[in-house]
């Protein structure tokens, strides 16, 4: 497998170098950390919002620094959650008195580690508050859930309301409203390969596709034969809506992202069948995005997310937001 | 006594190599049931561990505690904050003791209940709470002997194959994660037989 990289075991610190000489008026990086911070952090009189996890899902999470989003973001190595060490360095640039909320996606190792990151900052009297992103209907316990790319969206809103002046509690109170009427599920066409040991992350064979994947190649629902973009499309709404409880009145913003791998020419050919299915059944889309936000190193496969939005949520999502990633 | 300063800086190096050893097999465990870094992880730390125990030491608990923040710090995933807190654990556990076989059982005691609080996990969740766990009992049983300390981790970690995941990434797989050893149990299985090969030796 041929990669654009160097030493795999630098690749995590080459890669955030190159962030920051990207865009070295936005973001800059704590010294002998994996952390990225706002420039201009911590922001004065503001929560502040650190989001973070295993590096391979850029954008995520540094993309999405930016007014009207995150104010730091921790990498970990590939598909490897960050150490509490590293968060509690996030935490401390990013503070400016009226606490922090960690942004957390529902996986073990993210959990544990950005709770002993929060211990650590009750030990220094550094206010933070959690939420945990599990959008990924592919798991059937709702408390099992994984966070894949509904956490966007959760950056987005919650990072809105911060910038409009919110206390602490009503920060994580947005993003848990978000976290509770967000659902997403993934396909996989191809695996990604792991830049250290070269190997594929799981097992895909060439005419087949895998429902209901996470974002480091977790085992989804089921494996399938390859199917069209339309019939991957109808699968995952028939799978999504029933999750959504919508009323006749409800909008929803819709989200098609890449794992990586796939052109966007064919997310828009996804993307068309999903708007059709909608309007058939009457849901009304306020919103739609369609790229790559939350990846799998080069794996191949989208996935779908739908958000129910209510008047504060809306007024939210189209805030402004300077995150390269995420602008609006 | 069980353990000294010099025994256990042993142990911990010898692990290292270990790790290094079984890092691709470890991993290849992992792929099969989780996202296939523990060997990577667990190296990378370990080799930290080792690097960072070439200073004087008074006294086990300080090279326990040592081990523990480099772990915490080094390994990352969920295998960092777990065997960082069975590590922290340890040493609180023997702090201004001796180590004998009555000390050391109650550090087992301690890091297990740190590791089931820190992972919100049982016994019978096909982790490495179902390596430590046998082993606390093996040891309460009293007379200490490295050979049974050996195999009944060996046998633990066996046991690991035909359980269910319901925590940790494995659980996503179901009963897709049968048939499959917990890496996590493999890499505890390695800590305790690398200390019963230490103290085998010492004896």
């Amino acid at each position: 497998m041929k990669k654009l990289i160097n030493d795999p075991e630098q690749i995590i610190d080459e890669m955030l170098d190159g962030i920051v000489a990207g865009s070295p008026d936005d973001v800059r990086r704590l010294e002998d950390t994996t952390v990225l911070v706002r420039k201009d952090a911590p922001v004065e009189g503001k929560v502040a919002l650190i989001s973070g996890g295993g590096s391979g899902h850029e954008p995520a999470h540094a993309g999405y620094i930016g007014k009207g989003m995150l104010d730091g973001a921790v990498s970990g190595e590939v598909f490897t959650s960050p150490t509490p060490d590293q968060v509690f360095e996030a935490i401390k640039a990013t503070d400016s008195g009226q606490g922090v909320l960690l942004v957390i996606k529902n996986y073990s190792g993210d959990v544990m580690n950005f709770d002993m990151a929060a211990e650590l900052a009750e030990s220094e009297d550094i206010k933070t508050a959690q939420v945990i992103v599990r959008d990924d209907i592919a798991v059937d316990d709702p408390e099992s859930r994984r966070g894949v790319a509904g956490t966007i969206f959760v950056h987005k809103i919650a990072g809105a309301k911060a910038e409009a002046g919110a206390s602490l509690e009503d920060v994580q109170q947005t993003a848990q409203k978000v976290i509770d009427n967000t659902r997403t599920m993934g396909v996989a066409l191809s695996p990604c390969i792991m830049p250290t040991s070269g190997e594929p992350g799981f097992e895909l064979a060439d005419d087949e596709i895998e429902l209901g994947i996470g974002i480091h190649g977790e085992a989804g629902i089921e494996k399938r034969k390859h199917m069209t973009a339309d019939e991957i499309a109808t699968e995952l709404l028939e799978r999504l809506l029933p999750e959504m409880d919508l009323a006749d009145s409800d909008e929803i913003a819709v989200m098609v992202n890449g794992m990586g791998a796939t052109p966007e020419m064919e997310l828009n050919v996804f993307n068309r069948k999903v708007q059709s299915l909608l309007a058939e059944k009457g849901v009304k889309v306020y919103d739609t995005t369609v790229g790559n936000f939350m990846t799998s190193l080069e794996m191949a496969g989208c996935s779908l997310t739908l958000l129910k939005l209510d008047d504060e949520l809306k007024e939210l999502l189209d805030a402004p937001s300077s995150a390269p990633a995420f602008k609006k | 006594m069980l353990i000294g300063v010099e025994e256990t800086i042993q142990w911990l190096k010898n692990y290292n190599d270990k790790l290094s050893e079984q890092k691709d097999y470890l991993s290849q465990l992992d792929r099969a049931i989780g996202d296939g870094d523990h060997g990577i992880n667990m190296a990378r730390g370990f080799q930290q561990v080792a690097d960072s125990l070439d200073d004087d030491f008074d006294d086990v608990s300080t090279v326990l505690k040592k081990t523990a923040t480099t772990v915490m710090s080094k390994v990352g995933g969920a295998s960092g904050p777990l065997y960082g807190t069975a590590f922290l654990k340890m040493s609180m556990a023997c702090k201004g003791k001796e180590v004998d076989a009555g000390v050391f059982a109650e550090m087992v005691e301690a890091a297990l209940g740190g590791i089931k609080q820190r992972g919100k996990s049982e016994e019978g969740e096909k982790t490495m709470v179902d390596v430590w766990s046998p082993v606390l009992d093996m040891l309460r049983e009293g007379e200490f002997d490295a050979e049974r300390l050996k195999k009944t981790a060996e046998d633990a970690m066996q046991n690991t194959e035909d359980m269910t995941a319901t925590k940790g990434r494995a659980s996503y797989f179901k009963e897709r994660s049968q048939g499959n050893l917990d890496p996590g149990a493999v890499s505890s299985y390695y800590l305790f037989a690398e200390l019963a090969d230490v103290i085998g030796k010492g004896a």
